[in-house]
């Protein structure tokens, strides 16, 4: 184990860990945003709109993430999407990532018991709001711990992004090894810091769990 | 610069080649990580501690990283400890190990779950502990988790596109090749996309059937 090594070269990995978060965010509220779209279009009165989010679901859920972002970013400017790498990769993998939590937010708001909006609906309440501020709320309360899973998953994700070159963590220690033939100190400099974000956001997940449970 | 879809056709057998190595290390990778993920599960739940502990580390480490940094690890570390494996090998011990982990875990909750009768059934039949986990006991837990395997084996496909970055010539990496030639990257990885859709079809079906045999009737 070479420790001066480490000493020297942490403070890119550091700098590269800041990327790899920022990365994690807007991916995850890109996520978020798709996946609510998602679901709303799965569970949706219209025939046509429901094939739409069914048909999403399929195709990115179907294919390699990398492939998707690969498409984006390569394959953008020939039909006119010009991004620069960090773009297309929160983009891409905030699309993909999206796919994963319709499905999420879909079980939730179907797992709520049926006889709930009946009730909201027989007290007078219309479709909407019976949506809105009978079964959404509880439907937030059992989804947090899936999305929990997405969303670590989604941090280790944003790795895929080395291949097209944006300067996160795993393009980092692959530079790295490249140039000090250290794989494995360098593995264990990224992976420390990989571990941090993911102990401290699922630490996060579980406390927002905790103070929405049910007694 | 348009879409022109005229250019794949002349690569249609480096592609199809490309789809064969990529089920050919999705289904070496997913044996790997299925008997990788029994053994993982049997040292993580019965090893002596001096085994578990640093197991159970490694554990950790490996889920809580990402699979691409693992194959830059495996992939060099391998190179830097003098032992030159073939991409292909390497890239089979990367996601192999990677999955195993999964599945391990799915492994121990349900070889926890298994009845305790069943080990003592067999314990009073004369096997010995070993024989009794081996023939009794990992069976059945084994079959419990099949669907959710299933489930990380479609991630695993997916995931495959990744070891085209340490070069092994799978679809992901044969698409790329024809696109350095013809710079149509739209039209070879829609292609490419395409295909992994199909093959997931297809492994969607086998793992059904996978499933309809070996779950019992309830």
């Amino acid at each position: 184990m070479d420790i001066d090594l480490i000493l020297r070269v942490y403070p890119y990995f550091l700098e590269a860990a800041v990327v790899t978060v920022e990365l994690s965010v807007l991916t995850i509220l890109l996520g978020l945003i798709c996946g609510a779209l998602g679901a709303a279009a799965r569970l949706s009165r219209f025939s046509f709109v429901r094939f739409l989010g069914a048909a999403y679901v399929s195709v990115f859920r179907g294919t390699p993430a990398l492939i998707q972002l690969f498409i984006l970013y390569f394959g953008g400017p020939q039909i006119g999407i010009q991004l620069d790498a960090f773009e297309a990769g929160v983009i891409g993998l905030g699309v993909n990532i999206g796919a994963y939590m319709t499905e999420t937010m879909r079980g939730a708001i179907i797992s709520v018991d049926h006889g709930q909006a009946e009730a909201a609906r027989t007290l007078g309440l219309s479709r909407v709001q019976a949506f809105q501020k009978v079964v959404l709320p509880q439907a937030m309360r059992l989804m947090i711990r899936p999305l929990g899973v997405n969303i670590n998953a989604q941090i280790k994700g944003t790795a895929l992004v080395a291949a097209i070159s944006v300067v996160e963590l795993t393009y980092t220690a692959q530079r790295y090894i490249g140039s000090t033939y250290k794989p494995f100190e360098m593995f264990l400099l990224a992976g420390v810091l990989y571990l941090i974000i993911i102990t401290i956001t699922g630490k996060f997940i579980s406390y927002l769990d905790r103070r929405v449970r049910l007694p | 610069m348009g879409l022109d879809f005229s250019v794949v056709p002349s690569y249609a057998d480096a592609l199809l080649l490309g789809v064969i190595w990529t089920i050919a290390i999705t289904v070496a990778s997913a044996v790997l990580s299925f008997f990788g993920g029994i053994l993982f599960a049997v040292i993580a739940l019965y090893a002596p501690l001096v085994l578990r502990l640093p197991f159970r580390f490694f554990a950790w480490l490996f889920m809580g990283t990402p699979l691409l940094l693992q194959l830059f690890l495996i992939y060099f570390g391998l190179v830097e400890l003098g032992i030159d494996l073939p991409a292909f090998v390497a890239g089979v011990i990367g996601l192999g190990l990677h999955f195993a982990v999964y599945n391990s875990e799915l492994i121990q909750t349900a070889i926890l779950a298994v009845d305790k009768g069943q080990m003592e059934a067999a314990r009073t039949l004369g096997l010995s502990r070993g024989q009794a986990l081996v023939r009794v006991v990992i069976p059945q837990a084994v079959r419990d988790v099949i669907p959710p395997i299933g489930n990380n084996m479609i991630a695993l496909l997916k995931d495959s596109a990744l070891v085209s970055v340490i070069g092994v010539s799978e679809l992901t990496l044969s698409a790329q090749l024809a696109i350095g030639r013809t710079y149509r990257p739209f039209e070879f990885y829609a292609v490419a996309a395409v295909l992994y859709y199909v093959i997931n079809l297809g492994m969607e079906a086998v793992l059904r059937r996978i499933e309809r045999r070996t779950q019992l009737s309830r």
